[in-house]
């Protein structure tokens, strides 16, 4: 509560809720909100001449080339995007953070392995990596999730590990070993417990980046496959008509930059609450 | 020191093997099979088994590997299935056009993260210092293509200035240049900032200033010097970042480098083009954090006398 109530006095981070929760909303209620279906192909959805119609009138985002109403679009893509962005980073936090505490706590020679291990994850090519296994891969929505979650666990694991060195030096550690704790009960009721803020962090800084590669992923035609609707997938479906009908590649791009915004904004705001030590750094 | 930059040496090698070795693992597990995409939709299961055989793909995983790394320790990346070449001579005749891009999107990055970074520094909390912190979260939260294309829309077809696409002249080089360092410029001036707000706090800035020197001579000649490490550091992770995501750039603005090879690759399933992409990338991100390591000792003389 207290975390929320910092979170609303920052106007930055007050900016990203309003808008996290307007898309949150609109991902849950889009069949209400929508007065059309996303894949309807409306009849009266293109003008005489065959071209997408402009954002007006009954609507507010224009069409797109197949006559489709975009907001509906965007409202279900939101959906899309969301679920690939809580799904995707929640995987790769679990993974990094089960990664890290292992290396950090184990050390030694099991430790190193893991340590090393996620340093050859470093020098991969992450995005490269992403396109060539989702292209590969028939690309679907839980794919597309993995593919991401895959390379995105390395940067969590990394921090997690150096904090939990850290924690296993320190006394209070220290001395409920002394107490006879054994590994699994210092793990998870003293070192978890202290490594959930760089979680929630890197959760919430991680939805952007999620969100970003979906749509990047999407773009490229290996993402989310149409007629399922997502923001990247939007774009790519009417990329090349971009100088005619610019409301199809603009208005998503200008939702995902929102929502990206967003959630980086809100995890900036949340560093700083949750770790005053980072405080003001970059 | 030289201990510790060989030490480096012998370990960008051995993460070069392990990515090939990764790589290998993957795209041999991946559901599509080469074979049958050469052989195309006509072919009777002899004639994918011929070519199965022809590329050596009915031996063993780990020959396979071996071979290739034999092969990789010669300088030879294998031939392409689909364009019948060596895949090295392929990758070099487009690396220029990237290296090019590279280059001007990291000039163009530099420069304008350190102006903006030292301005917001030295106006701690201003209005230069806000706008900075708030643009560059919107840079790295700004969907790349998306930024492509908006500055296609605007110079391109709009107002006619650059070419849509191609490569060749100065011209073509501007909106994809744009798209990077604009982007990217965002953290470097974040970078720069938080160094030199480290820095101006130090005693011998405040010493530069009670000695009378003007405040430009303090905060390029005193105190820059001494946050550039880590704008260097950035500089070296950005070449290899740069390698794995420039092709989008590339497909969007037709940018005929390696990042529009790798995506042909991709598409065609050419795996051994793939595999020397994947290489090539690693190998940037390998160098840019050696070179890192090289060059920190000649910015830094604490560095050198450890």
């Amino acid at each position: 509560m207290r975390v929320l109530r910092e979170l609303t006095r920052r106007p930055s981070a007050l900016f990203g809720l309003i808008v996290v929760v307007l898309v949150l909303l609109a991902a849950i209620f889009a069949p209400w909100i929508a007065h059309f279906s996303p894949d309807d192909q409306l009849a009266d959805g293109l003008s005489l001449e065959g071209a997408p119609l402009p954002p007006g009138g009954d609507h507010l985002f224009g069409t797109d080339t197949l006559g489709r109403d975009l907001f509906a679009r965007v409202l279900f893509g939101a959906r899309t995007s969301l679920i690939i962005g809580l799904v995707a980073n929640g995987v790769a936090v679990a993974i990094g953070l089960l990664v890290g505490l292992l290396a950090g706590y184990l050390r030694g020679a099991a430790g190193n392995l893991l340590m090393r291990f996620t340093d050859l994850m470093m020098a991969f090519p992450a995005l490269l990596l992403a396109i060539a296994l989702a292209a590969l891969l028939r690309p679907s929505l839980w794919i597309v999730a993995m593919v991401i979650a895959l390379v995105n666990w390395v940067q969590v694991a990394r921090i997690v590990y150096t904090e939990t060195r850290g924690l296993v030096e320190r006394d209070f550690i220290v001395a409920e070993r002394s107490l006879g704790a054994g590994n699994g009960r210092i793990i998870l009721l003293h070192i978890l417990p202290h490594l959930m803020p760089t979680a929630i962090v890197w959760g919430t800084l991680g939805i952007a980046t999620t969100v970003l590669l979906e749509a990047t992923l999407s773009f490229l035609g290996i993402g989310v496959q149409p007629p399922q609707p997502s923001w990247g997938n939007i774009i790519f479906e009417s990329q090349s008509y971009f100088q005619d009908a610019p409301w199809l590649v603009f208005i998503p791009g200008a939702i995902i930059l929102a929502t990206a915004l967003s959630f980086n904004l809100i995890g900036d705001a949340l560093r700083d609450i949750l770790d005053p030590t980072q405080r003001g750094r970059l | 020191m030289a201990f510790f930059l060989a030490r480096r040496l012998v370990q960008a090698v051995l993460i070069l093997l392990g990515v090939a070795a990764i790589t290998f693992l993957l795209l041999y597990f991946l559901p599509a099979d080469p074979a049958v995409l050469i052989a195309g939709r006509s072919a009777t299961p002899q004639m994918v088994a011929a070519i199965r055989h022809e590329l050596g793909l009915d031996q063993p995983l780990v020959m396979q590997f071996l071979h290739y790394v034999g092969n990789l320790l010669h300088g030879d990346l294998g031939r392409s299935y689909t364009q019948k070449t060596e895949v090295l001579p392929l990758i070099l005749a487009r690396l220029p056009a990237t290296l090019i891009l590279m280059a001007a999107g990291i000039v163009l990055e530099v420069a304008l993260g350190l102006t903006f970074g030292i301005i917001a520094a030295v106006r701690r909390g201003g209005f230069v210092d806000r706008s900075v912190m708030m643009l560059s979260f919107v840079g790295v939260s700004s969907p790349q293509f998306v930024v492509a294309l908006l500055l296609l829309y605007v110079f391109a077809a709009t107002l006619g200035w650059f070419p849509m696409s191609g490569f060749g002249t100065a011209r073509h080089v501007v909106l994809p240049a744009l798209t990077l360092g604009v982007l990217g410029a965002g953290w470097y001036a974040r970078m720069v900032r938080s160094a030199m707000i480290e820095v101006l706090r130090q005693d011998y800035v405040r010493t530069a200033h009670a000695k009378g020197l003007s405040g430009r001579r303090v905060v390029l000649g005193h105190a820059l010097p001494n946050a550039l490490l880590p704008i260097i550091a950035m500089v070296g992770i950005d070449i290899g970042q740069f390698m794995s995501g420039v092709v989008v750039v590339e497909a969007v603005y037709g940018w005929p480098g390696i990042g529009q090879l790798a995506w042909q690759a991709i598409q065609q399933v050419d795996v051994p083009i793939i595999m020397g992409v994947t290489l090539v990338s690693a190998l940037a991100i390998v160098l840019g954090n050696l070179l890192a390591d090289f060059v920190a000792p000649f910015v830094d003389p604490r560095i050198r006398s450890q």
